[in-house]
């Protein structure tokens, strides 16, 4: 059976071809299934039927009334308990909703259950879960694929049709990654764009909620219901959204399109590489300008990242400390011993090294070192991308080196599952959007992403390559 | 002046800063719409952004920035059109965030200075470094339950103006007077409430002794002290303390101490090697602070005037000496009360010596008998205009006024109403009061040759007799000069 679309369900509803209650029974039906693939943190069928029951008696229309939707477990929902993927919130169940999730619950979406995660959205193949790991839907029999991460549920969740989209967050590459890996697009929008209010923050600085769907129209419409300004977010952008999806336009004729030269990367898998021609070749027979480009300080993007990020971790995750809600250790003789075994208990061992190193970094005697370069280094990777963006309209780029690897590989070693965020993170620093979507395979018949980077804002023209070259593949 | 304090082999001298921890007068908190009103009961002022809870994100309230723009030019300090707030992290128990968001490097606020004045008409300029702002703790609980510690949290996220000093101040009585100074500032601006014993205004002292002449000494910071009384003991425990340590031959460990208010002495409550690493960097969930120049000469012009311009202004136009000036512009109800009642009648304005007593020592002196305030003086300024003016007109003497103002006190009466249920006018006429003066003469010969010998100080027994008979409501200054007249005439 072919996946359908939102936009073609979207129609099949309002013609009546099919109930809201058919729809979702069908999704129910695949998510129970699919139960192996762990994909979901939460599920209860109770509470679809009971989202499906209200918006039959509800008359108004609603631009996604009864389309199944999947919610990354960093999203704080009331009617699902948040985890974060994390003992310390094993069992924390928000009183607020999160400004994304609401919107999306405003225009009428039925939400299927929450979707595992790397514990606090850190990891590159949802394999730090305190839950488990889950399995990509792509994977062979006895040979269990990472679906990426750190947004690997809903990327699964999408790729095994247990969905019509979903909501994930970025914040090197936690969208675009997984998407390339399960072969979905991913779309991370601009820093700003989507407010992060009642998102478990993991790098305030880098953090912003995107889309996962079958394809670029569809991850359209969902981006349009998300984003928009919200006054509880100071970083939250006061800018107008546009109609993404009825703005769609493929032709890209007299379009320049980018290629950084830095993205061609020693060791770099073949298969890679020629999809990333493969794309530019397209490009080029629309009649797009091809425009070599330098992003001189890439190499630099990973390790300020893992300066980054992790400093802001270690921050904002020092609120998990026993005292007001979530996990507090049974242990307790005295205060610091409080914060010592629930922090030791109640965080994995990726958390626990990227608090150690994001300390470190911000420790006296360190950060001038650390912190200050990192954030100097910053400035110039998104200087970078503001020159380049002055000769091209869009950046094309792969976006992961490699297509889905088995399930424990790279486990022990931080090194090379970092290595992971090479071609996303960059463009996070600067807080660009940036998509992924399918095209191309492996020669083991895996899925590989091309990346495609936008001016802040400009959304649009990230939908818009992305749509041609999708059109193009297919 | 002589600041030294003797040890038992030299002399020494005292070096203090103060940081003064004033909490912003504002409904609601530094990051959230939480209200901040005073002995609420516990967790009752807690919004999710208070509680730290997952995903929440502090958002700036303007208001609080306009007070601290607001105190900085009342402190005639540099206000920063760019700040950036930073993260403060530590773990406490009633630290939700597990970090307190503070201004690091980029204060709202810059240089400035305030000046303390003493009674014997000199006065001192103390530097300030900085102002900025931060948000307070919650509440540990300690003595609710003999093995658990609660917190409240409706302190946490309320916004404070962290003022700091250089170390200029030499005395106990220095610090007394500057950190007074500080909270007229503050309260004439409305910023603060000065509501000390709430602890809406706190300080830490840094100390340090050193022989005149030398350079700084190690210092030591005590904590938390939040009345003007402890201050000063804390201060003279600390410096002693310090001094019998340098003068035995030891050196002074870099300590954080805390002051025991019951016993008056300080202990240490972490060395440096205990000192916390707070690990400060720029929050990124708030964009830096920018001000305009527009926006801070819009809050520039609507400050009211200040204790220093208020007293200058008094001084030359009611011709006040310089003490009487700053006791009635030392708090700003002292001085709302003294322009509220010169101001209730045309005729007081050339009386003002006398308005500045009547307030600063006759209504003082009831006030603080019967505990009261003067924001809710029985007597309203109105009626003590009222009152001077009856005796500036010579209506009631001033020895009557006196027990006319406990009446109003007591009453609630104003003091017409008072002196004509009493028939209290003074007894002007001056026929009534020589006639008195003649029934007194006449009833003791013996006292009017006594006084024709050469005895004058019996004018004054004549004085008394005359003002019994007359209830005291004789003008005395008639009264004396009839008096004269009368006995000389016998010579």
């Amino acid at each position: 059976m072919s996946k359908s679309s939102l936009k073609q369900t979207l129609k099949d509803l309002e013609t009546k071809k099919i109930s809201i209650r058919e729809l979702n029974q069908d999704y129910l039906k695949r998510i129970k299934e699919k139960e192996n693939l762990n994909i979901f943190i939460h599920f209860s069928e109770e509470n679809v039927l009971k989202q499906i029951d209200n918006l039959e008696k509800d008359n108004s229309a609603k631009k996604l009334k009864g389309i199944p939707i999947a919610i990354k477990d960093l999203f704080c929902t009331k009617s699902m308990p948040t985890t974060a993927a994390s003992k310390i919130l094993e069992n924390f169940n928000p009183t607020y909703e999160s400004f994304v999730t609401q919107k999306l619950l405003d225009e009428g979406s039925i939400f299927v259950g929450k979707t595992n995660l790397d514990e606090f959205a850190m990891g590159s193949a949802t394999n730090t879960s305190f839950f488990g790991n889950t399995i990509n839907p792509l994977s062979k029999e006895n040979e269990p694929l990472a679906p990426g991460g750190s947004s690997g549920g809903s990327a699964a969740a999408v790729a095994a049709d247990l969905c019509l989209g979903a909501t994930g967050t970025d914040t090197g590459g936690s969208i675009r990654q997984p998407a390339s890996f399960c072969g979905v697009v991913g779309i991370k929008p601009t820093y700003g764009l989507c407010s992060r209010w009642g998102i478990a923050a993991f790098a305030s600085s880098l953090d912003q909620a995107g889309i996962f769907s079958h394809n670029v129209e569809d991850a359209s419409i969902l981006l349009q219901s998300i984003a928009g300004f919200d006054q509880r977010d100071s970083t939250s952008a006061k800018v107008d959204i546009p109609n993404y999806f009825e703005n769609l336009d493929d032709d890209l004729n007299g379009k320049t399109v980018g290629i950084p030269k830095e993205y061609s990367i020693d060791g770099t898998p073949m298969e890679i590489s020629q999809i990333w021609e493969d794309a530019i070749k397209v490009l080029e027979k629309k009649g797009v300008k091809i425009k070599n480009i330098s992003l001189p300080h890439t190499k630099y993007a990973l390790p300020t990242y893992y300066i980054i990020a992790p400093a802001e971790a270690s921050s904002n995750l020092a609120r998990y400390d026993g005292v007001k809600y979530g996990f507090r250790s049974d242990e307790i003789n005295s205060l610091d011993e409080m914060y010592e075994n629930t922090r030791a208990q109640g965080f994995g061992r990726e958390v626990k090294r990227r608090i150690l190193i994001g300390t470190y970094v911000l420790s006296a005697g360190y950060y001038d070192a650390y912190y200050l370069k990192a954030q100097k280094v910053r400035k110039l990777i998104a200087d970078d991308f503001n020159k380049a963006f002055k000769e091209c309209d869009f950046i094309v780029t792969p976006t992961a080196p490699s297509a889905a690897f088995p399930l424990n590989e790279k486990q022990n070693d931080p090194i090379k599952m970092y290595l992971n965020d090479v071609f996303t993170v960059p463009a996070s620093l600067a807080g660009l959007p940036g998509i992924s979507i399918p095209f191309g395979k492996d020669k083991n018949n895996l899925p590989l992403g091309i990346q495609i980077l936008g001016k802040h804002f400009d959304e649009q023209q990230v939908f818009n390559a992305a749509v041609s070259l999708e059109r193009s593949y297919e | 002046m002589n600041n030294l304090i003797k040890g038992e082999k030299y002399d020494w001298e005292m070096v203090i800063g103060l940081e003064i921890h004033a909490q912003v007068k504002s409904n609601s908190k530094l990051f959230s719409s939480s209200s901040t009103k005073f002995g609420s009961s516990p967790n009752s002022q807690v919004s999710l952004v208070d509680a730290a809870m997952p995903g929440m994100l502090p958002v700036i309230n303007k208001y609080c920035v306009e007070q601290a723009v607001k105190t900085g030019i009342g402190l005639n300090a540099k206000i920063n059109n760019y700040s950036v707030f930073d993260r403060k992290n530590y773990f406490y128990a009633d630290l939700p965030q597990g970090y307190q968001i503070s201004q690091y490097k980029y204060p709202i606020v810059g240089e400035g200075k305030v000046t303390i004045d003493f009674k014997d008409g000199t006065s001192k300029d103390i530097r300030i470094v900085r102002l900025h702002l931060e948000q307070d703790a919650g509440k540990s609980l300690h003595d609710q339950n003999p093995s658990k510690t609660y917190v409240d949290l409706n302190r946490s996220g309320v916004a404070l103006m962290e003022i700091v000093s250089e170390p200029d101040i030499r005395t106990p009585d220095e610090a007394g007077m500057y950190i007074s100074k500080i909270r007229s500032i503050l309260m004439y601006l409305d910023t603060c409430d000065g509501n000390m014993q709430e602890g809406s205004l706190r300080a830490d002292v840094n100390i340090s002794v050193r022989k005149p002449g030398d350079e700084y000494g190690t210092r030591c910071e005590i904590k938390n002290l939040n009345s003007i009384k402890f201050i000063k003991q804390a201060i003279n425990y600390e410096a002693k303390r310090q001094i019998e340590i340098l003068e035995s031959g030891g050196s002074i460990e870099q300590n954080t101490m805390l002051f025991n208010t019951s016993t008056g002495k300080t202990r240490p409550m972490r060395n440096k090697e205990e000192a916390h690493d707070y690990r400060y960097f720029p929050d990124p969930d708030l964009l830096p602070l920018e001000i305009s120049k527009e926006e801070i000469g819009k809050i520039k012009s609507s400050i009211p005037e200040l204790p220093d311009e208020l007293k200058n202004k008094f001084i030359e136009t009611y011709k006040l000496s310089n003490y009487d000036a700053s006791v009635l512009t030392a708090e700003k109800q002292t001085s709302d009360y003294f322009n509220e009642t010169i101001n209730s009648d045309p005729e007081l304005k050339n009386h003002a010596k006398i308005v500045v007593n009547w307030i600063t020592s006759e209504l003082f002196s009831l006030l603080n008998k019967n505990n009261q305030d003067l924001n809710n003086s029985p007597v309203s300024p109105e009626n003590l205009g009222q009152l001077i003016k009856l005796i500036s007109t010579n209506e009631i003497s001033g020895k009557i006024a006196k027990d006319v103002l406990e009446d109003m006190f007591s009453s609630g009466k104003t003091a017409r109403q008072i002196v004509d249920e009493k028939g209290l006018q003074q007894v002007t006429d001056q026929g009534e009061i020589a006639k008195v003066i003649d029934e007194v003469i006449a009833e003791n010969p013996k006292m009017v040759e006594q006084y024709l010998a050469g005895k004058d100080k019996l004018l004054g027994f004549f004085v008394g007799q005359a003002m019994k008979l007359t209830k005291g409501k004789a003008n005395p200054k008639m009264l004396n000069d009839i008096l004269k007249q009368k006995l000389n005439k016998k010579n």
